[in-house]
């Protein structure tokens, strides 16, 4: 049975379930379980449930540590820069243990981490970076755009062996979406097909698959077939999906929010251009934020993001009827 | 550091520390014959002259206690008990090595001996600790953590925030600081204006004490107490070693940033020589054991070297089937 549940409940659902599930999950953060009425800190306690000071190190460190020794922990961070603090941690301890020592240890750990809260919160604390994170081997990155995909990659993320970062997106925080009751999963490196057609594709990361959508309702009604794939997860990334999908279209738009510089979307037209040349009819176009930092102005703000009119005019631009430029 | 005289040492305790002591000092001096020899071809910190405190501390320790340590790592590995042919095979970047050559000296991990992990970064491996001390605690046993490091660590945020944690949590880790005066290429006194790295911790209200770090039987005892608290429950503590490195930064450093000591005034200080007089004036040393001892060393060094030797390279494709856990 499903039910509709904000997409951050559906995370935090998925934290409890599994915490329940598995005695070796535990959850740490900041500003967590602070009283013994928080549904956490009653149903699983304070040796499981830790509020932890300002030192993202340290909290990470010491899930791996932990991890070493078979627990799960969960770390919440709530904004993704506040990972960048301990990228020593993230980086260069957690994912290259179990390579390192030849496949002695295991660091089953999860970062929760929200990004792309471009919401008037400026320079600092609304930056996509999970393409910094995408190319360190033995790491894995799932970003849900959905509320049920949000439960369901969390879930996986807490049952891998491996260190996963779980970016969630803060705008789509209280977004309402269908979520399965009890056990769901989601299996890490697969994408959706969250639309069917055959005109073009467009691939969206987290927030901007919303935005994907409804430039292809819009398209849809223009008679553009707009294919729309959910990449889901960042690290394995799911090429296969999207190769297939461009082999049936020929077209490939990119939907990222994150700069364009050293992206996601950058890599994911890289393996495009370089594994399905043969499909391509034109060039691939991508659509992200402006190579600059998040300005604090709110139309400044919306001049920089992705939004549907780039989509639709990139999707114009790869059928080739873009309107000519006057 | 303590002032009172100490009591006569028990005989077989004086001489396992001594056969410990050789193992280290004739196995790291043989690692840098075989760096010169391109035998061992990565990049290699010697703790020749440090030996006293990986073994003062280490003797002390069950294989479910962990143990972590950072670049300086081969004494401290073995002092846990790791054998001796299968560091050095790691070394050699054999498929017999520990982490089957995939991790070498700054990595060396041994998790079946409860050696952690050697981690390359300064001070990373603190927090690492903390995460073992913890999972111990949730585990209901007396297992404690350690990590050794070196006082460049101590000037680094990371530490701090570990220590914070630890003591706010009350972990039973044992901070073991192998003080040795430098930091990499650097003085001590070029880094800091805090001269005792046990000072430096002293707000966080914690157990600590400085020993001199070349005196096996100082830092044992003084391991030794700090173990029976962490034991029965009690943490963190923090046992300062005051050292030297024998021996450059890495194999090959010229040290144009030091005077060498004379080898008067190193016989002085080396752990070894000064236990060997110990044992001759309290009596537990006969004529002719020293070089006894030192020989059943070089044999042991020679059969892990002719291990090392005979393992194989370990298969290429090892590296990518080890990105991820299963």
């Amino acid at each position: 049975m499903a039910r509709e549940l904000p997409y951050i409940a559906a995370i935090g659902e998925a934290v409890h379930q599994e915490m329940e599930r598995d005695d070796t999950v535990l959850y740490f953060g900041q500003n967590l379980g602070l009283t013994e009425e928080d549904p956490f800190v009653k149903a699983f306690g304070n040796d499981r449930v830790r509020v932890t000071p300002i030192s993202e190190t340290a909290e990470i460190g010491m899930a791996v540590g932990a991890a070493f020794a078979g627990y799960r922990p969960v770390v919440q961070l709530y904004m993704s820069e506040f990972m960048l603090v301990a990228m020593d941690q993230v980086v260069n301890e957690a994912p290259r243990f179990y390579g390192m020592t030849g496949g002695q240890v295991k660091v089953p750990i999860v970062l929760q981490a929200g990004y792309g809260f471009t919401a008037g919160w400026a320079g600092q604390h609304t930056g996509t970076i999970y393409g910094m994170f995408m190319g360190v081997p033995g790491l894995k990155v799932v970003v849900p755009s959905t509320a049920a995909d949000a439960k369901g990659l969390m879930t996986a993320a807490i049952r891998d062996d491996n260190p996963v970062i779980l970016f969630h997106n803060y705008l789509l925080t209280l977004e309402h979406g269908d979520v399965p009751e009890g056990e769901h999963v989601v299996p890490i490196g697969d994408a959706a097909l969250a639309r069917e057609g055959s005109d073009v594709t467009i691939v969206g990361i987290g927030w901007t698959v919303g935005k994907a959508l409804a430039a292809a309702e819009q398209l849809a009604g223009e008679g553009v077939s707009a294919e729309v794939i959910d990449a889901r997860s960042l690290a394995p990334l799911d090429t296969a999906t999207i190769l297939e999908s461009v082999e049936k279209t020929g077209r490939l738009v990119v939907v990222d929010q994150a700069t364009r510089h050293a992206s996601a979307a950058a890599i994911i037209a890289a393996e495009v251009a370089s594994e399905g040349f043969a499909s391509l009819k034109a060039a691939v176009e991508l659509v992200t934020s402006l190579d600059a930092t998040v300005p604090y102005s709110e139309p400044m703000e919306q001049y920089l993001l992705p939004n549907e009119a780039k989509i639709v005019a990139a999707v114009q631009q790869v059928l080739g009827s873009a309107p000519v430029a006057a | 550091m303590s002032q009172t005289a100490p009591a006569r040492l028990d005989g077989d305790v004086g001489l396992e520390l001594l056969r410990s002591m050789w193992r280290i000092r004739v196995f790291e001096e043989r690692v840098g014959e075989l760096t010169r020899a391109n035998e061992v071809h990565g990049l290699v910190h010697l703790s020749v002259g440090q030996e006293a405190v990986a073994v003062g501390v280490c003797g002390h320790l069950r294989p479910d206690d962990a143990v972590y340590s950072g670049h300086r790592a081969h004494g401290h590995a073995i002092a846990k008990g790791a054998p001796l042919g299968r560091v050095m095979a790691e070394l050699m970047g054999r498929d017999g090595g520990l982490c089957r050559g995939l991790g070498g000296s700054m990595h060396l991990v041994d998790a079946e001996h409860g050696f952690m992990g050697a981690t390359g970064v300064v001070g990373g491996n603190v927090p690492l600790a903390l995460g073992s001390a913890l999972a111990g605690r949730l585990l209901g046993g007396d297992q404690v953590a350690v990590v050794f490091f070196g006082d460049g660590a101590v000037q680094g945020g990371i530490f701090v925030e570990s220590v914070n944690l630890a003591t706010l949590w009350a972990l039973p880790v044992i901070l073991v600081c192998e003080n040795n005066g430098f930091a990499e290429f650097t003085p001590r006194s070029a880094h800091t204006n805090v001269e005792r790295v046990s000072d430096v911790v002293a707000p966080y209200g914690l157990e600590r004490q400085t020993v001199d770090g070349n005196d096996v039987a100082a830092v044992r005892d003084a391991f030794a107490r700090f173990l029976a608290e962490a034991r029965g429950g009690t943490g963190p503590m923090l046992l300062e070693c005051l050292t030297h490195r024998l021996r450059g930064h890495y194999e090959g450093d010229p040290q144009r940033y030091r005077q060498a000591l004379a080898a008067e005034e190193w016989q002085e200080l080396d752990p070894i020589l000064r236990l060997q007089r110990r044992g001759v004036s309290e009596g537990w040393l006969v004529d002719g054991a020293p070089s006894r001892l030192e020989q059943e060393a070089r044999d042991e060094v020679d059969e892990a070297v002719g291990f090392a030797r005979e393992s194989p390279f370990p298969s290429s494709e090892l590296t990518a089937d080890l990105v991820y856990a299963p």
